[in-house]
């Protein structure tokens, strides 16, 4: 390049654009203060869609305005774990539920009891997400996104198998009875699915097994662990039975939930035990009719489910927090969770709200919201790394169980290992 | 000459300042980032909170922590039989691919495809090929007859260690494959006359001309195999994802699940540091076969 052109064409435009640039920055920092508040809110990229439709519906109603950014799953913890280190958290925080006491442990969110006391619904927002973002009696996390585990099954291959379709199985022996009629009908056709190599899927829909009679896998803030105990192992021989016999798709041992869901949607699949979530997909795609029940303890003598999905909080170093807070709150409200949550097909997350126009349509999608006043939502600062972790211990516990030659070792293994991983977090 | 510098030194100074703007990233980018390195490594470091000195409490730890201890003698038994394999395919490869038999470009191209295609992207098509009801690894010998059941390729620990292999070695294939062919073709066709016209056998010819020139390539792909497969990592996290039952996990992922799954930043910042030192005491081992000129 002719240096005389540098001079005259290149430089000026590049002075031009740092003095533009300059100026625009300045103009933004003074509009800042007045007007309306912008809210930044964060979200995992799975509930991306579910957020985004409440923030674009409170834009489009609201001077304040809430900026939405997703977050890739995988990286969400570091994504956040680094932002509060560099004190440039986002104002809401929107969190899966088991990960709440990592937060709320190390005083990243800000307390929002009074808050949430002060709401005329209060009583009924999903107890075990509220139970969940408590730490030494604050709470810092209201319910956002709701997820919970049912049993699913297949009414039309009951029917083929000469079984009730409107009497699913209500304690472990009939499931295996039913689904060794429901494999009879075909050898390619399972009788039960689950996903044998995925700790999330298997924590989520095994765990209200264990604690349906009302015993306590993990207690004292999370700091105790007990998993070796009858319970426990009858809920891990089922499987083992189901997995033996051939019950089982043949990749229910390799199933890390990535498609775990596809062979009950596909219609292959007489029962499974599932997320509430689905249930969109069954509605959008199965050609069967197909019917809901509730995880049941071993003997059936009670029945429970893993409330789990996503809590969402304000971040305590908000500076915009009563702005946070009103965007939270209208979320909350009956206009928000009937005409833009449970329209959308999800469960709203006040358990009074349950029989909705949209919700209350379908039986089986009421049935599911009832049963989350019952849920539970387990409690442990370490939850990702013992239980959700493909090389945490847990899944460790549930392969060596259900797949093993050793079933007995493998869990009081587990035991050993989830009770040395709380131990470790609580210091 | 009396004033100031002498010549020698100017040079010296000038010879400096023109190094100056990629010392300085190399200081900024490299030698900054490690010095935190080691600081974290001496620190309590949890994600969330603040961290504390601890000392060398992090470096004690290691000899107790099993995963890691486990992932020494996995990722070393992965590296032998990722190098062998490798080499071993791609000798066969370029035999066929540097014929002048019709195709042979067809050949040259086909091996070279898959490298285009990010690991990322390339385990997950091998993911999803290996499953027993989904895949086509399955589906095609099924529909074959070859085998009657399907395969779980990632169900046992030496399953999906050679499944990941075999991964490994299609995807990175082709550019071990273009190297040596490369070689191959640098080496003068007159040599071979000559030691044709001479009598000597192809295996002669072989012994004495090929190998020696392409002494120099074979270290370089020997280095690079080596390296690259002690920091084997992403294929692991997506393949087999360390299953099943913690039997591939790689140095590299021990690190990863230490840093961002317990979140315990300096533990995982000591394990990096000696997987550094390792590597510079393994490349420092290796290097001379580079340097080596009697060809």
């Amino acid at each position: 390049m002719p240096r005389n052109l540098l001079r005259r064409a290149v430089l000026p435009a590049l002075a031009t654009t740092a003095l533009l640039l300059a100026v625009s920055a300045c103009s933004g920092g003074q509009t800042a203060d007045d007007g309306p508040t912008t809210v930044t809110l964060w979200v995992a990229s799975p509930t991306e869609a579910f957020s985004k439709a409440l923030v674009d519906d409170y834009n489009a109603t609201h001077d304040n305005q809430v900026e939405l950014t997703a977050i890739p799953d995988d990286g969400f913890l570091q994504k956040v774990g680094s932002a509060a280190g560099a004190k440039s958290l986002p104002d809401i925080l929107v969190s899966d539920v088991v990960y709440m006491p990592n937060y709320t442990s190390q005083g990243v969110l800000l307390d929002i009891t009074d808050r949430i006391k002060d709401l005329p619904f209060a009583d009924a927002l999903a107890p075990s997400h509220i139970a969940a973002g408590t730490w030494d009696g604050k709470e810092y996390g209201v319910p956002h996104k709701l997820a919970s585990s049912v049993f699913f099954y297949n009414k039309d291959l009951f029917k083929q198998a000469g079984l009730d379709p409107e009497k699913p199985p209500a304690n472990f022996d009939e499931i295996l009875a039913d689904a060794r009629a429901i494999h009879a009908i075909s050898p390619n056709i399972a009788g039960f699915d689950f996903g044998g190599n995925c700790g999330g899927c298997s924590v989520f829909t095994q765990l209200p097994y264990m604690w349906a009679n009302g015993e306590k896998m993990l207690t004292d803030q999370g700091t105790k662990a007990d998993f070796d105990n009858k319970t426990t192992r009858e809920v891990f021989g089922l499987y083992k039975s189901l997995w033996d016999e051939g019950l089982t798709p043949s990749n229910a041992n390799t199933q890390d939930g990535s498609t775990w869901a596809d062979a009950f949607v596909a219609g292959n699949v007489g029962m499974m035990a599932q997320g509430s979530a689905m249930v969109g997909k069954l509605q959008a795609k199965a050609t069967f009719d197909w019917g809901v029940a509730r995880l049941m303890s071993p003997d059936g003598s009670g029945t429970s489910t893993f409330v789990g999905g996503d809590s969402a909080a304000i971040t305590a170093t908000s500076k915009h927090p009563d702005a946070a807070w009103d965007f939270l709150q209208w979320s909350l409200e009956d206009h928000a969770q009937i005409d833009i949550v449970a329209k959308n097909g999800d469960l709203p997350d006040r358990t009074d709200l349950s029989d909705n126009q949209y919700t209350g349509a379908d039986p089986r999608t009421k049935f599911i919201v009832d049963g989350v006043a019952d849920g539970q939502t387990p409690f442990a600062v370490p939850f990702g790394e013992l239980f959700n972790d493909p090389n945490g211990p847990w899944i460790a516990m549930v392969r060596g169980a259900v797949f093993g030659d050793n079933p007995d070792a493998a869990i009081k293994d587990g035991q050993a290992k989830i009770q040395a991983g709380l131990d470790e977090a609580a210091g | 000459m009396k004033k100031g510098m002498s010549r020698k030194t100017r040079a010296a100074v000038t010879g400096q300042l023109f190094v100056a703007p990629a010392a300085l990233i190399v200081l900024v980018l490299f030698v900054i980032p490690l010095g935190m390195l080691v600081w974290m490594s001496f620190q309590d470091y949890p994600l969330l909170g603040s961290p504390t000195f601890n000392g060398v409490d992090n470096y004690t730890s290691i000899p107790g922590n099993d995963t890691f201890l486990n992932a020494i003698g996995f990722t070393l038994a992965y590296t032998g039989a990722t190098t062998v394999v490798m080499f071993g395919v791609s000798f066969i490869l370029v035999a066929i691919a540097n014929s002048s038999r019709r195709g042979s470009k067809f050949y040259r191209t086909s091996y070279f495809l898959p490298y285009v295609v990010g690991t990322a992207a390339a385990t997950l098509l091998w993911f999803v090929d290996s499953d027993t009801l989904v895949g086509v690894f399955n589906q095609i010998p099924l529909a074959l007859g070859i085998i009657k059941e399907p395969i779980a390729f990632l169900s046992t620990p030496e399953l999906a260690f050679w499944t990941t292999i075999a991964l490994v070695t299609w995807k990175f294939i082709g550019f071990q494959v273009i190297i040596l062919l490369m070689g191959l073709q640098s080496i003068p066709r007159e040599l071979y006359e000559a030691a044709r016209v001479d009598g000597a056998t192809v295996l002669q010819q072989l012994r004495y001309i090929t190998i020696p020139f392409l002494r120099p390539i074979l270290a370089l792909l020997f280095i690079l195999s080596v390296t690259g497969s002690l920091l084997a990592f992403d294929q692991f996290l997506i393949l087999t994802k360390g299953g099943p039952d913690n039997s591939t996990v790689s140095l590299v992922y021990a690190v990863y699940n230490t840093a961002f799954v317990k979140f315990d930043m300096g533990k995982a910042a000591a394990l990096s540091v000696v997987l550094l030192v390792a590597l510079l005491l393994i490349s420092a081992v290796q290097l001379p076969l580079l340097r080596r000129k009697d060809v």
